[in-house]
């Protein structure tokens, strides 16, 4: 159940990174995107300050926060779960969220700067990978070589996944070439 | 009444996205997995057989969705 969950996650990342890596979905200009939600913002609730806090963009931030905090949740509880050991992955997203902080505030980039789609596609990829893991597994499969096997699903699903991008830019610029013949 | 549906919606789109297809993909594929194992051969080869297909298949529903 878990592991099938991990994989819908997964494959719903990889698809959307694999189409940015090739071009035919925009990536996220964050700081055009930050712009563009400050002006909505105020436009929503002009000055409408309740005990010095906005309630709009508490709203805003708290429904972003909640839902990103909990797919996060899901995936630590789903890998600690599927080792029998909830408590080392708790341990081990507490230190994670230290190190982000940490670095964070030494770099203090702005989001901009960070390599959004790169990052997207190596999560989307772990996920897709442990996904098929754990489905299989959960499903009574047993995998050859054990934990051993992930050593080659991750790397395949990667080659595959780098492949795709590659044929989807090569369809495309022929596709350009084709219409400026 | 509106709660609810709007929790249902906020649980599925959560869970599923915008690929209901895929969803559905994946839990065929754990379906089969089960039986082919219960069966007492070798299923590890379903899932990833069934991960590359429908990868491929929700990439190609993207792009003709725009």
């Amino acid at each position: 159940m878990v592991g099938g969950l991990l994989l819908v996650f997964g494959l719903q990342w990889l698809r959307k990174a694999i189409l940015r890596a090739a071009g035919l979905k925009a990536l996220h200009d964050e700081t055009a995107l930050f712009a563009e939600e400050t002006e909505r913002a105020r436009a929503q609730a002009p000055g409408d300050e309740r005990a010095g806090i906005d309630p709009y963009a508490f709203t805003v931030s708290f429904k972003g926060v909640l839902l990103e905090g909990l797919e996060v949740v899901f995936i630590v509880l789903t890998f600690g779960a599927n080792q029998h050991r909830i408590g080392l992955a708790a341990v081990a997203a507490v230190a994670a969220v230290a190190v982000v902080v940490a670095v964070g505030f030494a770099v203090r980039a702005p989001l901009a700067r960070v390599p959004e789609n790169a990052l997207k596609f190596a999560v989307g990829v772990m996920l897709t990978s442990f996904g098929t893991f754990w489905s299989a597994e959960g499903a009574g499969a047993h995998w050859p070589a054990g934990d051993a096997a992930l050593l080659v699903i991750i790397p395949g699903l990667l080659i595959a996944a780098l492949t795709i991008v590659s044929w989807l830019r090569r369809a495309a610029a022929s596709r350009l070439v084709g219409r400026s013949a | 009444m509106s709660a609810a549906r709007n929790v249902a919606l906020a649980v599925w789109d959560f869970v599923v996205g915008d690929d209901w297809i895929t969803a559905a993909g994946v839990a065929v594929a754990i379906a089969i997995t089960a039986v082919i194992a219960s069966a007492g051969a070798a299923a590890w080869w379903v899932m990833p057989v069934a991960v590359l297909v429908l990868l491929v298949q929700s990439v190609g529903r993207a792009l003709r969705g725009g």
